[in-house]
């Protein structure tokens, strides 16, 4: 009796959690269809004001460039971070000398330094550069990962030395067991890496907000806190715009779910 | 002649480092050292001035920084517990082989973290409206006669922000205590259930203890996300809030830096009250962590 209890209660938990979860995507895709007041006043069907909101939204932003940015921005610094996190996460696990370990001790010291007390100085550094407005303003400095470069160095510890030893018997150098062992063996860890850093740099805000500054630039994170932002927003054309920000991230997460815990997993390790 | 020599192996292990400490020595040291040498200088716009500890002394004159301050305090100490908890709570209730729909309930539960903080903030903000879908709720279970204010009043501001954060983070935290709790040894439940030890007692002697490096994490990371706290409250709350109840410091630095008359030295001193926070609470955390270790 006690077990059956405590069974249904586990289930009522989880149950009120999945729906207070699940629910604000119910309801950003109830808001695309509705208009303003409906959504501001808690109409929970489905409205006919789709298309409406669609064409209210093409005409108030260039939905194309958004996406385009978005998409470049996001590919480019993943493709960089994953090169150049991956090197030094295998190098700092694999080549390690007391200098070597110093020097990863105090970048872990420096994960804890806030964005904030870095995004002056960064916005100064482009200004000098004459990077502010453009997409390698907002790329560079998300490349070198802290994060990422500890994430490849915990996972390189699953990483079999003799895979290694193998490879230096058959006359590979670093760079080739680097390029033909390691990165194939550890293909799982590459794609939940890639999931983690393209949704951060898909949903990034506060340093795009700074550094892009017209609307040519802007990405659709941008586009949909400025649709927010003005003095009437209108609610329906924002779900709509939010929606679809929100689409390649949920499609990720749906295709590669299993790759992004197991990927966590990994480097819990 | 198959070894390499020791000299060689070293240096390309550096060539392999090499692009990340370029990068990060630009755009991670250099930006802080820069912004410690800021903090001591005053003036507005690009005319600075050496300032000594100007900037600090103009911080204990600021009342605007203390609400920012305290603001922020608040919703770390009433907000990261609480997410921490049910963290682990989801974490042991998915971890139970025997749970029907295991994996649909699991994929509920991460789904928030999947969308932008912008994103997910547009959400709350529609719906915690004053006529809004949450207040119509409440009022249909007779939860309140009257809708919440959600949006314009100071300490109804402040826990919608809480409630949005809780949601948007804790599936996150959830991944890292289930990743854990798969990694204890069924058996020793097994030998405790044999035992005759109850089920809350398992929790306490067997989880939580396995739990301990887990929950250390997800407090220093959630600590350190919390003062930062800026792309909620700047969507949901633009300007800080009601009575600038949610000016959270990252907030006003933001403020201070690009909405104002710039004041960077000024602003660069509130990011270093953050760091030294960061740095307290870690190792506080880290402090209580050791002790509770011992026996």
């Amino acid at each position: 009796m006690n077990r059956r209890l405590h069974r249904i209660m586990i289930y009522a938990l989880l149950s009120i959690a999945a729906f207070v979860s699940v629910f604000p995507f119910l309801w950003l895709i109830l808001g695309a269809t509705n208009i303003s007041p409906d959504i501001l006043s808690g109409k929970t069907t489905p409205g006919h004001a789709l298309f409406d909101n669609i064409v209210k939204l093409t005409q108030q932003v260039d939905l194309v460039q958004l996406f385009y940015n978005s998409t470049k921005i996001a590919v480019i610094a993943t493709a960089l971070t994953l090169v150049v996190a991956s090197l030094a996460g295998y190098a700092f696990e694999i080549f390690r000398s007391k200098i070597s370990d110093r020097i990863f001790a105090g970048l872990l010291a420096m994960l804890s330094i806030p964005f904030a007390a870095l995004m002056i100085p960064l916005f100064v550094i482009m200004a000098k550069l004459h990077l502010i407005n453009t997409h390698t303003a907002v790329i560079i400095p998300t490349v070198a990962s802290i994060f990422m470069i500890f994430y490849f160095r915990q996972a390189t510890k699953s990483f079999p030395t003799e895979l290694r030893d193998a490879a230096r018997v058959d006359g590979l150098n670093e760079w080739q067991i680097f390029l033909y062992i390691y990165v194939p063996v550890m293909r799982s860890t590459y794609a939940a890496a890639t999931i983690i850093i393209f949704m951060a740099n898909w949903n990034n805000y506060l340093w795009p907000l700074i550094v892009l500054q017209t609307n040519d630039t802007k990405t659709i994170t941008l586009a949909v806190a400025s649709l927010l932002s003005a003095y009437v927003p209108d609610y329906g054309v924002v779900m709509v715009a939010t929606t679809l920000a929100t689409l390649p991230t949920l499609f990720i997460f749906f295709v590669l779910q299993k790759q992004f815990v197991q990927g966590l997993l990994g480097s819990l390790k | 002649m198959m070894a390499q020599a020791p000299g060689k192996t070293t240096l390309t292990g550096w060539l392999f480092k090499g692009p990340a400490l370029t990068l990060l020595a630009f755009f991670m040291v250099y930006p802080i050292l820069s912004s410690l040498w800021m903090s001591l200088q005053v003036g507005k716009g690009m005319n600075f001035s050496f300032g000594g500890f100007a900037n600090m002394w103009r911080l204990t004159q600021d009342a605007v920084f203390q609400q920012a301050l305290l603001n922020t305090l608040t919703l770390l100490v009433v907000q990261v517990p609480i997410m921490i908890t049910l963290a682990m709570l989801m974490a042991v209730a998915l971890n139970d082989p025997s749970l029907k729909g295991r994996a649909l309930f699991r994929t509920a539960i991460f789904l928030p973290c999947v969308t932008s903080l912008v994103a997910y903030s547009v959400l709350f903000k529609s719906m915690f409206a004053f006529d809004g879908v949450v207040n119509r709720f409440l009022e249909a279970l007779h939860i309140m006669d009257q809708p919440i204010p959600w949006l314009s009043d100071a300490f109804w501001a402040k826990t919608l922000i809480i409630l949005a954060i809780t949601w948007r983070w804790t599936g996150y935290n959830t991944i890292f205590f289930l990743a854990s709790l798969q990694n204890i040894d069924p058996s020793i439940y097994e030998a405790a259930r044999i035992d005759g030890i109850p089920r809350w007692a398992q929790f306490i002697k067997i989880t939580l203890p396995a739990l301990k490096p887990v929950i250390l994490f997800t407090t220093v990371t959630s600590t350190i996300g919390t003062l930062q706290l800026f792309d909620e409250v700047n969507t949901i709350t633009p300007l800080g809030g009601p009575s600038n109840s949610t000016l959270t410091l990252s907030l006003y630095i933001y403020q201070l830096s690009f909405k104002f008359m710039p004041s960077f030295g000024y602003a660069a001193t509130v990011s270093y009250v953050i760091v030294v926070l960061v740095m307290i609470l870690s190792f506080i955390q880290f402090v209580v962590a050791r002790e509770r270790r011992r026996p």
